[in-house]
């Protein structure tokens, strides 16, 4: 029951563009077709769920204050939570490299449809920044961080398509001519970011 | 000064400023425009990272393999970014920072102004300049976070770094003005009237 609560919370109420304002540079650039937009959206689905779970165990066992207790009693005092920033990214530029190898030499009919949208990943602030909050929310164990990372993940895919959906239509209006493209956007997403604060208070 | 430095350095400040024009970096910037306060200290880390990754980067450019050059980069800004969060952490009980900067500052990393410009500026440009350039690009991003925190305060809680100006006259606080949508469509409205100033700016 918690780990369905924590899914819903991550999918509506946390929501990473609509609440925290991240991956914002790719969400503004990519949202222009449906079609990218669900292809950039899947992409962070399935970064998020990799590198969220590994980040996690290596904060848990080697980050926190006194996570290389198992190292022996030498170690009990360690604390390395100031090299978390670049473990983090190092982990996650090295999976978004290693997992655009593996897709192009076995799952080429799924690279030729994420292709171009992995290497964008290694930048997009969604990532890192799941990370960084796993780190603050103190989860009680992987299956937990997985969970959350499915929930965030799915809640941006549902932000991009939603915002490309509305953008397409947008293109025949009659918008004024400094708001055209990125200031009509972002209006956009302020009142779906409105929208979305409906869904505020469930999952407590 | 030549006016070859003077345009390197209002460039991205007006014609190319990284928000309204480039739309880089508004990732993990709009959360922290709550108050001037946390606007600013995020305003001078990002300044100060993207000067001096850009130094580096600039310093180092021409022993950087082209092909594992994006990792480098990485490498570089994340250690400039773990010392300002360091820095900050030692002075954290003193000014009282919000704890919540600490994961946003951690996302300066990926943030795209910092690579952009090293992307764009530094790897092909002398030491002096490319600092020159990032400083200034730090300053075009936090005069635009400024601004928004300025409104946002102001009318959110009647205030103006903490001191009560509004408020002191018997003004209602505006509830909505706090919560996240509303930065996304305050930064729209700037960035339509700074596209209606200069009319080059306009996307067709």
């Amino acid at each position: 029951m918690e780990y369905i609560s924590l899914f819903v919370k991550s999918i509506f109420v946390d929501n990473m563009i609509f609440s925290y304002f991240l991956g914002m540079c790719s969400y503004l650039a990519v949202s222009k077709n449906v079609k990218t937009a669900n292809g950039l959206g899947i992409a962070v689905i399935f970064m998020l769920l990799i590198t969220l779970p590994v980040n996690y165990l290596l904060n848990t066992y080697v980050l926190q204050p006194g996570a290389l207790a198992w190292l022996g009693e030498k170690f009990a005092n360690v604390d390395l939570s100031f090299l978390s920033f670049i473990i983090f990214i190092a982990v996650i530029a090295g999976f978004t490299q290693v997992v655009e190898m593996v897709v192009e030499k076995f799952l080429p009919a799924l690279y030729a449809s994420l292709g171009i949208y992995l290497p964008l990943i290694a930048v997009n602030c969604a990532i890192l920044g799941a990370s960084l909050f796993m780190q603050q929310k103190d989860f009680a164990g992987i299956r937990e961080s997985a969970v959350y990372a499915l929930g965030s993940g799915i809640g941006w895919w549902l932000a991009i398509v939603a915002l490309a959906a509305i953008r397409e239509k947008m293109a025949y209006s009659n918008v004024p001519k400094g708001l055209k493209g990125t200031g009509i956007a972002f209006i956009t997403v302020g009142l779906m970011g409105i929208a979305f604060m409906a869904f505020m208070g469930i999952g407590n | 000064m030549n006016s070859k430095l003077k345009e390197t350095i209002l460039n991205p400040i007006l014609k190319g400023n990284p928000i309204t024009v480039l739309v880089l970096g508004i990732c993990s910037s709009l959360a922290v425009t709550v108050e001037l306060k946390g606007a600013l200290v995020m305003a001078l880390s990002v300044t100060i990272v993207t000067g001096l990754s850009s130094l580096i980067c600039s310093l180092i450019r021409n022993t950087i393999p082209n092909r594992v050059r994006i990792i480098i980069q990485l490498v570089v800004v994340a250690l400039m970014v773990i010392l300002v969060d360091q820095f900050l952490k030692a002075f954290e009980a003193t000014y009282s920072i919000d704890k919540q900067l600490s994961v946003y500052i951690g996302l300066i990393i990926t943030n795209c102004i910092v690579m952009g410009r090293i992307e764009a500026f530094a790897l092909g440009n002398k030491p002096i300049p490319s600092l020159l350039d990032g400083l200034a690009s730090g300053v075009g991003y936090g005069l635009i976070l400024i601004i928004v925190a300025f409104f946002r305060e102001l009318f959110g809680s009647g205030t103006l770094f903490g001191f009560p100006v509004l408020s002191a006259i018997g003004y209602t606080n505006n509830g909505l003005v706090i919560l996240p949508p509303m930065a996304l469509i305050l930064l729209g409205c700037i960035i339509w009237a700074h596209r209606s100033f200069d009319k080059d700016l306009q996307e067709k």
